[in-house]
Formats: C-alpha cells, sequence, structure tokens
C-alpha cells in the first residue's frame, strides 16, 4: 500500500515537473505539421521541412536575442533595420578590397559584421539605460537611424557582393551542410543552446529574468539592473549579426528593404514561443518553436490550392491567435 | 589715385550688377521626385540628376534643381518652396498623386509649364498639368506574355505578383490578354511584395508545390534576384527561363551576357524622367508643341539592344 502510494506520488510528481507552459508550443507546432500534411502531401517531404526550417533562421536567431531583451523587460524595435545595416557595411567591407586573400577576408569580414553587430546592440543599450529612454522610443530612433544608413550607404539601390570568389567561398554558409543538416539549422541549434546555457544556468541569466519581474526588487537586491539590460541589448545585437553571417551568402545583396517588418516577426516569434511580453520569464526554445511556427504558416498558405492569395494575411493572423489559445487552454488545464 | 580706385569699383560693381540681371533672365525648371528608398525610385534619382547635368550643358544659363522627398507631405512643402525660388516649369514624380494635386495645380495656375511623370491623379488633363509621361504597366505584362507565349507556348508558368494595388492589377491583365489564345497555362499567382526575400521563399515553395515548372514570370527585377538563387538552390533543370521586368543593371547584364535562365526583360525605365525632363526644356527653349501624354512602351530588351538600355553606374 504504501509503495503503491509513494509510485503514485512519483507518478504526479512527474507529470508536474513538465512544464506544460513550455510544451505549448511544440504542441501547437505539432498541430501545424497536421494541418500541413493535410493540405498538400508534399508538405510533410524533407526537403521542404529543411527549407522551412533554413528559412526561419534569421528570425528564429534574431529572436533568441529578443528573448533576452523581453525577458528583461525591455524591447528592440530596430533589429530589422539593424540587419540591413550589419549586412550592408558587411557587403561594402568585403567589396573594399582591403585583404587579398579570400578566406582571410571572409574571416575578417565575419568579426567585423559581429563587432558592427555588438556596437549597434551597445548603442541601444547605451540610450535606453544611460539616457533613460523608454526601450520602445529609443529603438524606434536607432530603427530609423539604422534604415536611413542603409538607404544612404546603397543609394537606395542594392549592395551586392562584387568578388565571385568570395561568394562562392561564402555561399556553403547558407546552403551547405553539415552531415546532412544544413549549416543555419545547425546554428539555430548552437546558438539556441547557448542561449539557454546562459539563461538558465548562469547568474547573468537569473538577473535577467530578476530584473524583468520586477527592476525596483532588483535593485534593493544588489543588482546592476542597467548593466544587465544592457548586455542583454549586447547580446541582441550579437544574434542579429549573427543572422546576417546566414543572411548575406543566400543572395549576396541587401537592399533599402532588406529585413523590413522582421522586427515585428522575432517579437511575435517570442510570444508564441512563451516568453511573456511584460518581461520575467524567457523560453529560448519556445522562441525557435515560435520562430518556426511563423514560417510555417506562411509555407502552408502557399502549398495549399484553396485558399486565394489576397486572404492570406488574414488568415496568417487567425493561425497565430488559434495557437496562442491553444496554449493558453493546454496552460489552463494543468 | 584715390579717385581712379572708386571709379574702378564702381566700373566693376556695375558691370557685375548688369550681369546679375543677365543671370535673372535665366530660366529654371525644378525637379520634385521621390527619395530613394527602393531600387527603381533610386534609378529615377540617377537619372533626374544625370539628365539634368546634361539639360545645364545643353543650354547654358538653364537652371535645373532636383529635389528628393521621403513621402507625399513633404513633397508638397518642397513644390512650395520649389514655387517660391522661382521656376519657369516644374517636373513632379508624385510619390502619391491625389495628396499632391493641390500643390500641383497652385504652379499650374501661376503659369507655369507641369509635367506629371509615371503617377497619374485621378483628373488628369490639362488643369493640373502640360504633359504626362507615363510607363506602360499594362504593356509590360503584355509584352511579357507574348514573349512566352510565342517562345514557349505550352509553358506551365508561375506567376509572383507585387503587391495588391492598382498597377499590378493592371500588369497582370496585360499579362491575361498577352497568353490569350495560347495554350501557355498559369500555375499559381501569389506575392511576392516587390521583395527579393518574400520572392525567394515564394520560389522555394513553389518549386515543393509543383513538380514541372517551365516559366517563371515575376514581372520584376529584384524579385528576380530571389527566384533565380531559389532555383539555384533546388537544382531543378525544369525551368527553362525567367522573365523579370523594369530593366535593372543586373538583369540588363545577365541579358546581355545571354544568361539562358534570363534571355529577356521588359522596360519600365526609371529614366523616363529625363524623357520628360528633356521634353520640358524642348517647350522652354525650342517652341516645339509637347502638351498632351507620352506613353513609353515596355520595350522587350534582347541581346541585341541591351546595351541602350545598360546604366553601369545607376544605382538601380
Amino acid at each position: 500500500m504504501s509503495v503503491n502510494e509513494e509510485a503514485r506520488d512519483i507518478r504526479r510528481r512527474s507529470w508536474r515537473d513538465v512544464d506544460l507552459r513550455a510544451v505549448a508550443p511544440f504542441a501547437a507546432l505539432a498541430l501545424l505539421l497536421v494541418v500541413g500534411a493535410l493540405v498538400n502531401p508534399n508538405f510533410i517531404g524533407m526537403t521542404n521541412l529543411a527549407n522551412v526550417a533554413t528559412r526561419s533562421a534569421f528570425i528564429a536567431i534574431i529572436a533568441v536575442g529578443a528573448t533576452f531583451v523581453i525577458s528583461s523587460g525591455d524591447l528592440d524595435l530596430s533589429v530589422g533595420s539593424m540587419v540591413a545595416f550589419v549586412a550592408s557595411v558587411m557587403i561594402l567591407f568585403m567589396n573594399s578590397g582591403v585583404i587579398a586573400d579570400p578566406a582571410l577576408m571572409l574571416t575578417a569580414a565575419v568579426v567585423f559584421a559581429v563587432f558592427v553587430g555588438g556596437a549597434c546592440g551597445l548603442a541601444n543599450g547605451l540610450i535606453t539605460t544611460v539616457g533613460r529612454i523608454e526601450p520602445f522610443i529609443a529603438t524606434l530612433g536607432t530603427m530609423g537611424i539604422y534604415r536611413g544608413l542603409t538607404t544612404w550607404l546603397s543609394q537606395g539601390g542594392a549592395i551586392t557582393l562584387r568578388e565571385p570568389e568570395l561568394q562562392a567561398l561564402y555561399r556553403p554558409a547558407y546552403f551547405g551542410s553539415i552531415l546532412g543538416v544544413p549549416v543555419p539549422i545547425a546554428v539555430i541549434l548552437l546558438v539556441t543552446g547557448i542561449a539557454a546555457f546562459v539563461l538558465y544556468r548562469t547568474r547573468y541569466g537569473r538577473h535577467v529574468v530578476a530584473v524583468g519581474s520586477n527592476s525596483d526588487v532588483a535593485r534593493y537586491s544588489g543588482i546592476a539592473v542597467n548593466r544587465v539590460r544592457t548586455i542583454a541589448f549586447v547580446i541582441q545585437g550579437l544574434c542579429v549579426a549573427i543572422a546576417v553571417l546566414l543572411y548575406v551568402p543566400r543572395l549576396g545583396s541587401t537592399s533599402a528593404t532588406t529585413g523590413i517588418l522582421w522586427e515585428l516577426q522575432a517579437i511575435t516569434a517570442v510570444v508564441v514561443g512563451g516568453t511573456a511580453l511584460k518581461g520575467g520569464a524567457g523560453r529560448v526554445w519556445g522562441t525557435i518553436c515560435g520562430a518556426f511556427i511563423l514560417e510555417l504558416v506562411g509555407n502552408i498558405m502557399l502549398l495549399s490550392n484553396f485558399i486565394s492569395e489576397y486572404l492570406i494575411g488574414a488568415i496568417q493572423g487567425s493561425i497565430i491567435i488559434i495557437a496562442m489559445l491553444v496554449q493558453r487552454s493546454l496552460v489552463r488545464k494543468s | 589715385m584715390r579717385k581712379k580706385l572708386l571709379g574702378l569699383t564702381v566700373a566693376a560693381l556695375a558691370l557685375a550688377f548688369a550681369s546679375a540681371v543677365q543671370a535673372q533672365e535665366t530660366k529654371t525648371i525644378g525637379v520634385s521626385i521621390p527619395a530613394a528608398d527602393h531600387g527603381w525610385t533610386a534609378g529615377v534619382v540617377f537619372h533626374a540628376e544625370r539628365v539634368a547635368k546634361l539639360l545645364m550643358a545643353e543650354h547654358p544659363g538653364l537652371n535645373v534643381i532636383v529635389k528628393t522627398s521621403p513621402d507625399p507631405a513633404t513633397q508638397a512643402n518642397a513644390v512650395q518652396d520649389l514655387a517660391v525660388q522661382g521656376i519657369d516649369a516644374l517636373v513632379i514624380l508624385p510619390s502619391d498623386p491625389d495628396p499632391l494635386v493641390n500643390a500641383i495645380k497652385e504652379v499650374k495656375d501661376a503659369g507655369k509649364f507641369v509635367a506629371i511623370v509615371d503617377r497619374a491623379p485621378s483628373v488628369n488633363d490639362g488643369t493640373v498639368r502640360d504633359l504626362y509621361v507615363a510607363g506602360n504597366n499594362p504593356a509590360l505584362g503584355e509584352v511579357a506574355g507574348k514573349y512566352i507565349a510565342e517562345n514557349t507556348p505550352d509553358a506551365e508558368v508561375v506567376v509572383i505578383r507585387g503587391l495588391p494595388i492598382p498597377i499590378d492589377q493592371q500588369r497582370q491583365d496585360g499579362f491575361d490578354k498577352g497568353i490569350a489564345g495560347s495554350n501557355v497555362k498559369i500555375l499559381d499567382r501569389q506575392f511576392g511584395n516587390w521583395n527579393r526575400d518574400d520572392a525567394f521563399k515564394v520560389m522555394q515553395d513553389y518549386l515543393t508545390k509543383y513538380q514541372k515548372i517551365d516559366v517563371v514570370w515575376c514581372q520584376d527585377d529584384d524579385m528576380a534576384v530571389g527566384v533565380l538563387e531559389a532555383i539555384a538552390q533546388s537544382k531543378r533543370t525544369d525551368i527553362k527561363y525567367v522573365v523579370g521586368g523594369a530593366g535593372s543593371k543586373d538583369m540588363i547584364k545577365k541579358v546581355m551576357d545571354g544568361d539562358s535562365m534570363i534571355p529577356v526583360d521588359v522596360l519600365y525605365p526609371p529614366a523616363m524622367v529625363g524623357t520628360a525632363m528633356e521634353m520640358t526644356a524642348a517647350a522652354l527653349y525650342s517652341q516645339v508643341p509637347v502638351s498632351g501624354t507620352y506613353t513609353i512602351d515596355a520595350t522587350l530588351i534582347t541581346k541585341e539592344n541591351a546595351a541602350n538600355y545598360y546604366f553601369p553606374d545607376s544605382p538601380f
């Protein structure tokens, strides 16, 4: 009898250990996969799913950074413009030809892009914390600045990678694969793994969540609130730079319209993934799932034969709301 | 000595005054265009500045002022500023014609020559402008449709549209007219928002959805960039060619080089702003009648004539 009770206890505990809020986005994803398979048999093919996962890489990686910013109670609206800006200066750097050897040039360009991304994030962070400006307004301002600089650099046109040798060398970063896994997917997993470790297993990660839930309490507990918030913005900048490293080899060019509205997609991915927009809780793996869901919705729409092209936006909106409702109902049951 | 110097100064001043009076007799053309916010408008800015230099070299005493504005409200202000500076003619490519019609009318009512380019207001007659230079959106679709129907009469075509706005619809209707009566079959039409990344996605999905595609019509050279990349990635060989449109330097270069995937391009030239400027100068100087509507053909750019439309220095 006592053994029986104990067994029941263990079962109950293990059931309780599974955080339904964390599982819910994956349930929504599974539901979408079923819907997709019903819509078009080609949907469930490996090529298609790999295409979609690869395509979601940009938003997914940016959204991982956004998870940090949002968890710490801030918001970054400048990420879409930042992608365009970092990608443009990276291509201009490679076109400048300051280093003759292509491999060395590429390495330098990668370091340069990561540096510019980090600097852009730092600027956002300092304006928000040192300048004490609402993050919404501060990053709305830098959004205009990064976009304007991109348009100016490109004179409104396109900035294209000119060196064919560099292009050939760099192309596999988007189109290649490691052990059958497309490179961008591997990068998503790596970035998310590191981000999850930082957010869940380090002191800094716990500080982020503490600042996001209540910055006053965090300050009284001796956390350097402004430093935590600034670093979150820098992480966001670095994530943007990593997304750019994957973006540039795809088309080898940027234009003034690169990355338009990506900030909203990234924020949507974070929220669909189960992170609260008001801060105080971060779910990195959920964010990835959210980014994948967003990309899948568009893919299913296109593959279906019965949805008018004029209605796609409306149905995308509805599917996101339904996905959120499915999550809510799962959480309530627990 | 001092008197002599004074006399010299007076003479010099008189000379300067005389030349200033002469300078006031010069003519001024004001050019108001949207700021370069994507490839095509960047081309407009490039060609407006290029033709302005040509015209000023051709007519000594002619002053051409080119002003760019990011949105209709700013452009209305820019038009007023130009009018205050004193212009003899206005060439305007309105970012959105209807909100700007009053600002344009003010210039017209003051008796100046007005040329509108590309985008016409709902009331587009002699009360608003003297000259209207237009690109031909229906023809852009029709020329592409005819080329596909003639060269691949049984083609199965996927179409990538721009944004759901009237000029996109005109292009689609023109395309349908172009392929009418042939066996060309349209498999699908989806929006690519005139954006490279979106066109890449749409093309990837088309490739998943259809096992056989003969031709892609994406009516825009920016989108063609994404389409070509998606096809290259899939390693599919069934797609015979892609037809874009507008005439960007990258795509025209491909046509010139005989790229089999981009055999032709259909012109919708940003240089049309230059056409309007040249005709306006003709109206001011040569006493030739230019009032009316001038529609630029959607020329089919082939390997033979591509060099005429290739501007390697243009941003577009």
